[in-house]
């Protein structure tokens, strides 16, 4: 044991990462885990893990120039967007949604091993989540075929949908709802999103506690013991860890019918492991599995690079009154067209 | 005092170690002041003396209110005459007005002593506290980054040690969080400052000292005891209470509305 202790300790060089009074790696600190690489590979790159210096320089290019864009100041002689949105495609007929103030989607493509990357998933090998089993499939055409852009009418009351989509509040989405962030932000496995992308890790011998900024979700792991009893959910699921050298091996289970992790269900399982590269950086890799949605496992990869920046409390239920907004809206919907149909 | 600080739990760099779970016990959360039993969180006049508030009058004795000797040091809240009324208003009021109903973050130093567990996460540079209650969440800052930059539920804490004592100044709360289930308010004026002291392994001697020139006459000071969990299993479990109040806050949009 000691040896082995000494050979990896030895490979690391000791002294190049910070370290806890136990001599374990020590991962406490604030991340920022925004990133222009996508969770799902574009599909032209095909097989390819690596992005050139060149593709990497103008995927930057090519935000900051989106960025300066939105930037730009309003014109103050704007008129009000028309009545049900422009028709165009965009949160609420583009009426107005997110601004370039909110967002923040991170300035670059991460690197792993000195190598730009094309996707955070690198198992399948052609970077996309593997194929669905046929029941998961059915669910996720049934979700893709309610989600649609804002039409300025109630097609689900044309169409005869009961329930529709906006029937009640247990049926929106959980980030709607302000239960969880969306996109998996608090995961596990913890992806980037379009803005509050900072993580915080307090770790102790016994304990390691991630905050995650979107819902100010916190994931306690609890080190070297059992999973909780099946009765006991979590949102964010249960995490158990340990170290198997440098690396902090955190093993999660126990999820709510609905994790972060879409399509996922509460036989979701999740492996992460969490190492730190240099003083700065930690590498975060996960694993996937839910047979009752993935034909198999999947995999990916990215950095957790520290930030200087703070969290702020985001208080998402306090000041939710969009939700109040997205179900009032559907009624004044549904009454417009029982009138017109008269 | 000497003999026992020395077999009190510590981190490498000697300073008091709280990890674990902890909890308050007692009636504070239902009135931080010193009271009697009563009948309910909300009453109205009876024909001989008060009744629980008609909302209320099914839950029975589980709606009363447990007495306690309060955690306020000289058993009450010195308001100003303007604030006291508005304290009395919000009991009257409480079922639309107290925070906690709808699941809102509760602020400081209310999360300290709800009915639920919290949890120290502590190293040699971070102390953060988790609470179970609508997972509430707060990282001491052991920098100040200066007065805070907005309003918050939860506010801006800024620790320091003094010896073994940890010394919190909280600021930057929004005027929207309670005291207790009694009306107790503050505005965003209000400066608290906590301090944790590890007493026994087992056992936090709590005090916050509350200043709010707006409402209150003179700053004053609570404490109480926070006890450490005993349990072999002991943790924090899930209390997203958001889902639980959708009906409540939400229900009356519902296409088909339910039974309310």
């Amino acid at each position: 044991m000691r040896i082995g202790l000494l050979l990896v300790a030895a490979a690391l060089l000791p002294g190049q990462i910070p370290r806890t009074a136990e001599g374990k790696p020590d991962l406490s600190g604030v991340y920022d885990i925004a990133t222009l690489t996508p969770l799902l590979r574009p599909d032209h790159l095909g097989d390819r893990l690596e992005l050139s210096d060149q593709e990497a320089a103008a995927l930057a290019k090519m935000e900051a120039a989106r960025m300066a864009k939105t930037s730009q100041a309003s014109n103050p002689n704007r008129t009000a967007p028309p009545k049900g949105g422009d028709g165009s495609e965009g949160a609420a007929g583009n009426v107005g949604g997110y601004n370039t103030v909110w967002t923040d989607r991170g300035t670059g493509a991460f690197k792993i091993n000195g190598k730009w990357r094309t996707s955070i998933i690198t198992d399948p090998k052609n970077g996309r989540m593997p194929p669905l089993t046929p029941e998961a499939r059915k669910r996720a055409a049934a979700r893709v075929a309610l989600a649609r852009p804002n039409t300025g009418d109630a097609w689900w009351v044309k169409e005869g949908l009961n329930p529709g989509p906006y029937d009640d509040p247990e049926l929106r989405p959980l980030g709607e709802r302000c239960l969880l962030g969306f996109g998996s932000t608090g995961g596990p496995p913890m992806l980037p999103v379009l803005y509050n992308n900072l993580k915080q890790i307090v770790q102790t011998p016994n304990r390691i506690m991630i905050l995650n900024e979107m819902v100010h979700d916190v994931r306690i792991i609890r080190m070297n013991e059992e999973h909780e009893p099946p009765e006991i959910r979590r949102w964010l699921g249960d995490s158990v860890g340990r170290w198997e050298g440098d690396t902090l091996v955190v093993d999660t289970t126990n999820f709510t019918d609905q994790p972060a992790l879409t399509s996922a269900t509460r036989y979701l399982h999740v492996v992460e492991r969490f190492t730190r590269i240099d003083a700065r950086t930690l590498l975060y890799q996960f694993t996937v599995e839910d047979p009752t949605v993935w034909t198999r496992p999947w995999s990916g990869e990215m950095i957790m690079p520290a930030t200087e920046d703070r969290i702020y409390e985001y208080a998402c239920h306090e000041g939710n009154y969009s939700f109040e907004g997205i179900l009032r809206g559907a009624r004044l919907l549904e009454a417009e067209a029982a009138a017109k149909a008269k | 005092m000497a003999a026992g600080a020395q077999q009190l739990p510590r981190l490498s760099n000697g300073k008091p170690d709280f990890n674990g779970v902890w909890q308050a016990i007692g009636s504070a959360h239902y009135d931080i002041e010193r009271h009697m039993a009563r009948p309910a969180m909300m009453l109205r006049d009876g024909p001989h003396g008060p009744l629980p508030a008609v909302p209320l009058l099914r839950l029975g004795a589980v709606a009363s209110v447990p007495g306690g000797m309060g955690i306020v040091e000289g058993g009450s809240i010195p308001y100003k005459p303007e604030a006291r009324a508005k304290r009395e208003e919000n009991r009257k009021h409480w079922i639309e007005r107290d925070p906690e109903i709808k699941c809102y973050l509760p602020g400081v130093p209310r999360a300290t002593y709800l009915p639920f567990p919290f949890q120290i996460i502590q190293n040699e540079k971070q102390f953060f506290i988790a609470y179970e209650y609508a997972g509430a969440a707060r990282d001491i800052y052991f920098t100040d980054p200066g007065p805070p930059e907005t309003d918050s539920w939860m506010g801006q804490s800024v620790g320091k040690w003094q010896g073994d004592t940890l010394v919190v100044e909280v600021t930057g709360q929004n005027d929207q969080t309670w005291l207790d289930r009694s009306g107790t308010h503050h505005t965003e004026q209000m400066k608290v400052v906590e301090r944790y002291r590890l007493m026994t392994p087992n056992h936090i001697q709590y005090e916050a000292t509350i200043e709010d020139p707006e409402v209150f006459a003179r700053p004053w000071k609570i404490s109480l005891p926070l006890y450490r969990r005993m349990e072999k299993d002991a943790r924090l479990v899930d209390f997203k209470c958001v889902e639980f109040v959708e009906e409540l806050v939400f229900g009356e949009h519902r296409r088909k509305k339910l039974e309310r």
